[in-house]
């Protein structure tokens, strides 16, 4: 059992946890990333470690409660604890001193470029910050990136903040500006989004850095389930990621397999709708 | 009439006894033993088929050396008591190895009856004995599992498969403290995430792990070796470790549209059914319930996944191997099994490209046909490719089992260790590594081999490790 020392909603769905786990905040590095499991019979959910604090002994998770696992995760509250929590999983992100840096985020991809853009800023980087989303409250850890970022850009889909649109527009904006042009750029987010903005450095020539997520099963290079194509190899996310070079990156496979369980899932939450109907019915 | 009793000759007119076993149309409907066990009278009168001959080649073949004749004679005599007894001391898992050990090379292959006729159904009664002792665990004098006085020292056992709790268990009786670290949410490794519940029931797993929990164990699941925690800093902690971490690494073929949806290893479609419960209704993990499976491979991996594929509701659910049925390295009773369930093998070939439709899920197979040419240096006549004879095979599902390797997650971490070509770890004759007080045994060491093996490494670490132990 992984004690939750706390669970603060930071906006909609999106759940800041503290979980105890000595061991893994003493050995995490930013990147990384730790497997979940609410309670016995739950699915193995990949999270990104936010931030650990060696002295307390806890990591801390930001979680987008989306589906039906990661909203069980969210639903445990201290002084109760999660069952399974395995890590710190994955190679950590790989850090210079470039100079300029654009952190790009997408919807819950943010929370994952989170502790990125923390080490890249750490190493003495200028990081701007450029997060979006459909629409003002999907937009996450805006103030949180805002303390070490020199700069966080917003856009939404409708316009409720920031810039109306995509975030690739805003990065055009820098890539376009010879005097704001990024030396590198981390991109998290949907797989549309990350091969957009790998597609829109290229030309520049840009190293480009993404952090994908395939479906995972055990997280430690045993399943294969996770196999991605990089540059033509196949490549194991949970063990030799997740972070990538965006462009050698095949994003179409990607979406294509991260696709195969959407039935599934589907089925699972009309069952799950189902059951909750009839407890209310029984209820009454 | 007691069966010392018996004449030989009235020993040798007895016939190897039939397992009972679910009917196959019926047990490709469900995932329960396939296999139900000998009824007590069966079991007592197969042992009576030993003729507990002088020079007793069974225990030369058996991989921990178990002392065969005499717990057989012991049933034979109805003692099972005393069988039992027997048994345990030598075998720490014996209601796992009744059930998944390759008798029929091993310690069968020796028996002197087979020679003429059958041998003794050795694994049958290993099981029966073994399940009856299980059930009759408060008998006094079974299981030694008075802990011996403690000593005070420490010892690290990674991975919770046969290996690491066979050497747990024998490190907890001679009294040290033993702490294991296993990756996974849950323990037995492959007995737990790779051999099906028809074949191997999670509850006897449950039982071996409790066993070793009330001999004071402690296991800590979710510690990744390698990642968690380091060797070296495990032996900060520990006084000695022993890594029997498997050989989980899964071999792909590397051909054109190996990743359309719907391609498995072996380690993950099992892991999702086994481990993750995907055959159960309700389950939470997915797996794709293909209609159409076809499984690479010809070992006990391959017949697991292509049995468990048409319990899911494949039809047909295909082996396609490229050697022929005499090759094939399963446990000859799981291919009988196969066979009768309605498997279908295809024999001598290879997969050229996994085909594909525009949603990216596979749609078939396209292969080709080998013949057998020349020998090849180990002596097997080696598959050729026959040309022109390129054809398409229907597939919704296709699991690769075509072998597992060292899985390099804890060997990185570690550099001081010393590995072999293939990535595994290289041991001395006394199963120490490269690094002072650390042992390994089992699948890292050896690659993919059995659970017997698995086991007897992990004895033989043991008491390694207590020599070490008193010398430190
Ligand atoms: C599907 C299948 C069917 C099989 N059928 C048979 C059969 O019928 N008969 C037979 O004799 N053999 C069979 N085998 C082979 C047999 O299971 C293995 O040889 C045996 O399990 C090896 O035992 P082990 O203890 O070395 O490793 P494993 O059983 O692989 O256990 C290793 C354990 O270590 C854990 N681990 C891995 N890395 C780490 C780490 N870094 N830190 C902590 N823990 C870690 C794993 O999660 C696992 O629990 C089969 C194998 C498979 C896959
Ligand atoms: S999740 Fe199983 S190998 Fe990566």
């Amino acid at each position: 059992m992984f004690e939750v020392i706390s669970n603060e909603v930071l906006t909609d769905n999106v759940h800041r946890m503290v979980i105890k786990a000595p061991r893994i905040a003493k050995s995490r590095q930013a990147g990384q990333f730790v497997i979940v499991r609410s309670d016995a019979d739950a699915e193995r959910i990949p999270l990104t470690i936010a931030d650990a604090d060696v002295a307390a002994g806890t990591v801390t998770l930001i979680i987008q409660a989306l589906g039906d696992g990661t909203r069980r995760i969210v639903g445990i509250e201290p002084p109760d604890g999660l069952k399974d929590v395995a890590g710190p999983l994955g190679l950590p992100t790989h850090i210079e001193k470039w100079g300029k840096v654009a952190c790009v985020g997408g919807g819950v991809g943010t929370a994952v470029l989170y502790p990125l853009a923390a080490a890249a800023a750490e190493a003495g980087n200028e990081v701007t910050a450029v997060i979006g989303g459909r629409t003002e409250p999907l937009v996450i850890l805006r103030n949180e990136l805002a303390e070490f970022c020199d700069d966080v850009l917003v856009a939404t889909e409708d316009g409720s903040l920031g810039t109306k649109g995509f975030v690739t527009a805003v990065l055009q904006e820098l890539l376009d500006d010879e005097a704001k042009r990024p030396a590198a750029v981390f991109a998290v987010g949907p797989v549309g989004m990350m091969k957009a903005v790998a597609e829109q450095t290229r030309p520049y020539g840009i190293k480009t850095l993404v952090s994908l997520n395939p479906i995972m099963v055990d997280g430690t290079g045993m399943c294969g389930g996770c196999r991605v194509t990089v540059g033509g190899e196949a490549k194991f996310a949970c063990v030799d990621g997740p972070e990538f070079d965006g462009h050698l990156v095949d994003f179409d496979e990607l979406a294509s397999r991260q696709a195969t369980y959407e039935k599934h899932e589907k089925h699972e939450a009309c069952r799950l709708a189902q059951q909750l109907n009839e407890m209310k019915r029984g209820q009454k | 009439m007691s069966s010392n009793d018996l004449t030989p000759k009235q020993r040798l007119a007895i016939e190897r006894a039939k397992m009972t076993e679910q009917a196959p149309e019926r047990r490709v409907t469900n995932f329960e033993e396939v296999n139900q066990g000998l009824p007590e009278a069966v079991a007592v009168k197969e042992a009576q088929r030993c003729l507990d001959c002088k020079n007793k080649p069974c225990i030369e073949g058996c991989p921990v050396g178990v002392r065969i004749p005499e717990f057989i004679t012991a049933l034979a005599e109805d003692d099972l008591p005393k069988a039992a007894e027997i048994l345990l001391t030598d075998n720490a898992l014996p209601c796992t190895t009744g059930r998944v050990c390759p008798q029929e090379v091993q310690c069968e292959a020796l028996c002197i009856r087979g020679k003429k006729g059958e041998p003794v159904a050795i694994g049958w009664l290993e099981r029966f004995v073994a399940d009856w002792a299980a059930q009759h665990a408060d008998t006094p004098k079974l299981f030694g599992n008075k802990p011996a006085k403690k000593t005070g020292k420490t010892v690290c056992v990674v991975g919770s498969g046969p290996g690491g709790l066979t050497a747990a268990g024998e490190l907890a009786r001679m009294g040290h403290d033993v702490t294991i670290f296993e990756a996974l949410h849950a323990t037995g490794g492959v007995l737990r995430y790779g051999i099906p519940e028809f074949r191997l029931p999670k509850a006897i797993v449950d039982r071996e792990v409790a066993n070793l929990e009330s001999l004071g164990v402690k296991i800590e699941c979710n510690v990744i070796v390698g990642k968690t925690i380091t060797v070296e800093e495990i032996m900060e902690e520990f006084d000695a470790c022993f890594v029997a971490n498997g050989a989980g690494l899964p071999m792909f073929m590397n051909i054109p549209g190996e990743n359309f949806r719907g391609v498995y290893s072996a380690n993950e479609y099992l892991t999702r059914v086994n481990l993750m419960g995907a055959y159960r209704d309700d389950a939470r993990t997915p797996v794709v319930r293909g209609k159409k499976a076809v499984i690479f491979g010809g070992g006990n991996t391959a017949m697991d996944s292509v049995r468990t594929a048409m319990r899911l509701g494949a039809d047909p659910a295909i082996i396609a191997y490229r050697r022929s049925r005499a090759e094939m390295p399963a446990r000859i009773e799981e291919i009988q099994h196969a066979e009768e369930e309605g498997i279908q093998f295809d024999f001598l070939v290879a997969p050229l490209e996994i085909l594909g439709d525009e949603d990216g899920s596979v749609r078939a197979v396209k292969m080709q046909r080998m013949e057998l040419g020349e020998p090849d240096a180990s002596g097997r006549r080696r598959p050729v490719p026959i040309e022109g004879s390129e054809f398409e095979l229907e597939a919704d599902v296709i699991i690769v089992a075509i072998g597992v390797l060292a899985n390099p997650i804890l060997t990185n971490a570690c550099p001081a260790l010393d590995l072999n070509k293939w990535g595994n770890i290289i041991v001395d004759e006394n199963t120490m590594t490269s690094i002072s007080g650390v042992f390994a045994g089992g699948d890292i060491v050896r690659g993919g081999a059995t659970v017997i093996l698995a086991m007897g490494d992990g004895k033989h670490a043991a008491n390694q490790i207590d020599v070490f132990l008193k010398n430190i």
